[in-house]
């Protein structure tokens, strides 16, 4: 047991890693930060792009949705990163990490808005239309309000995904949480800085999860009751 | 347009990749079939044992599930692996992404499931209770497997996601599809082999999206 503690949460090495672990930890918030309202805002236009049925681009957009969709973050984040310098386009890892993520989380948020725009009632719209709103009035002032709100359960769950996913930075040797962690293991040879880098995660996380099981219990709820 | 053509669409240096990432892509495979054999069966096993209603079940139930859901799994693999050796556990770095993998799949899956028995309505219980079966036999055979039908689309959703993970392999050199490609790009210094597995991941996984799309078309499902 005295061994356990000494290699899993040893406090001298505690006292060691912890700046490193919080500069890593506002890394992470800043990386989650730039990519969630970005992957959102972009996500509502690919969608309102694909509810208005907009000739050629919403095409393209489903093209985009679906292979987004398939590829794993990490081979895009990777693909970018190596592939990019030889354009003599310059980015750096945060940057590469920032732009695969909205690309990978805008297709998501995109494919999730859609759904819930397309679920609101085609009278919604005629009584829209019917009363002087054009096309994209229709589409701000009543689909868009009433769509968005069916399908918060998934967005928030994504929302949580794509902070997960902020730890694929540390491939490419962005100092965030897990990097730090691991710089930080480096230095004292146990495993203290990966429990407590765990641990900020939970913290922040584990809430998020609660909430999510919350709203996505009362959504199934409300679907058969 | 030229070095776009020479950089990332290489054909020669594509070709000599492609033994290696062939090589790769059964890896993934394997990997991704190991991780739903493991993850889903354990899954639903957990969700069956939640309608227990015991307390001393459901609470570390709902803990599993709620770590596995909230930690990053590249979080759970460098801990795997990195981490538990201090404890005097070792595993191969094969096991290791099978493991991360094949828990955060089952814990996504219980609350998928969970959330499918409980909407199965009532009178199905009372139904099958009514006809002289037991707890056991009305689960397994009345309750879950209408639970099950309703959750198909978020499950699918879920797996894929889960399995598209496996490229986080190429973090502890598990010489799968992506670190097929990496190396190879590295010994070319050209980034085309990147390129071939990424149409190679599509070929995997585009299929599967557009099953999940057909799926909540079908069902009338959001999310």
């Amino acid at each position: 047991m005295e061994d356990f503690v000494a290699a899993f949460l040893n406090v001298e090495s505690m006292q060691v890693v912890m700046p490193m672990l919080w500069r890593g930890l506002a890394m992470t918030a800043g990386l989650t930060a730039a990519i969630v309202p970005a992957a959102l805002v972009l996500g509502l236009v690919i969608a309102v792009c694909r509810d208005l049925k907009v000739p050629v681009l919403g095409g393209l957009l489903r093209v985009y949705v679906d292979a987004l969709r398939a590829l794993p973050p990490l081979v895009v984040i990777i693909y970018l990163y190596s592939g990019l310098p030889l354009l003599g386009v310059r980015i750096d890892a945060f940057a590469t990490v920032v732009v695969a993520l909205v690309a990978n989380g805008a297709a998501f948020f995109g494919e999730i808005i859609r759904a819930g725009l397309e679920s609101v009632s085609k009278g919604q719209r005629e009584a829209a239309r019917a009363t002087g709103l054009g096309a994209l009035q229709t589409e701000a002032y009543v689909v868009i309000p009433q769509g968005l709100r069916r399908v918060v359960p998934p967005l928030a769950s994504n929302v949580v995904e794509l902070t997960k996913a902020t730890a694929l930075g540390s491939v490419l040797a962005l100092p965030e949480l897990l990097r730090s962690a691991r710089m930080g293991q480096s230095i004292v040879y146990d495993a203290t800085p990966l429990v407590i880098a765990a641990g900020l995660y939970l913290v922040f996380l584990w809430p998020a999860v609660r909430i999510l099981s919350r709203l996505e219990h009362r959504m199934h709820g409300s679907r058969t009751g | 347009m030229e070095s776009i053509a020479h950089y990332y669409f290489n054909v020669s240096v594509m070709a000599e990749a492609v033994p290696g990432l062939m090589k790769g892509l059964v890896l993934t495979l394997a990997l991704s079939a190991a991780t739903i054999a493991f993850g889903l069966p354990l899954g639903l096993g957990l969700a069956m044992l939640r309608t227990t209603r015991r307390r001393v079940l459901t609470i570390p139930i709902v803990i599993f599930a709620d770590v596995f859901r909230a930690l990053p799994p590249l979080v759970i693999l460098i801990f795997f692996y990195f981490a538990l050796p201090y404890a005097g556990f070792s595993m191969s770095p094969f096991l290791c992404v099978v493991l991360t993998l094949g828990l955060c799949l089952a814990a996504l899956a219980e609350e998928i499931f969970w959330s499918g028995i409980i909407a199965v309505n009532r009178g199905q219980w009372e139904a099958a209770y009514s006809t002289g079966i037991s707890f056991l036999p009305a689960l397994v055979l009345v309750v879950v497997p209408q639970g099950i039908r309703l959750v198909i689309p978020p499950l699918t959703n879920k797996v894929i996601s889960v399995t598209k993970m496996t490229s986080l392999a190429s973090v502890v050199a598990v010489p799968e599809l992506l670190n097929q490609a990496v190396t190879e790009q590295g010994f070319h210094a050209n980034p085309s082999p990147l390129t071939l597995a990424a149409l190679m991941f599509l070929l995997v996984f585009l299929p599967l999206v557009q099953l999940s799309n057909h799926l909540e078309r079908r069902y009338g499902t959001i999310g």
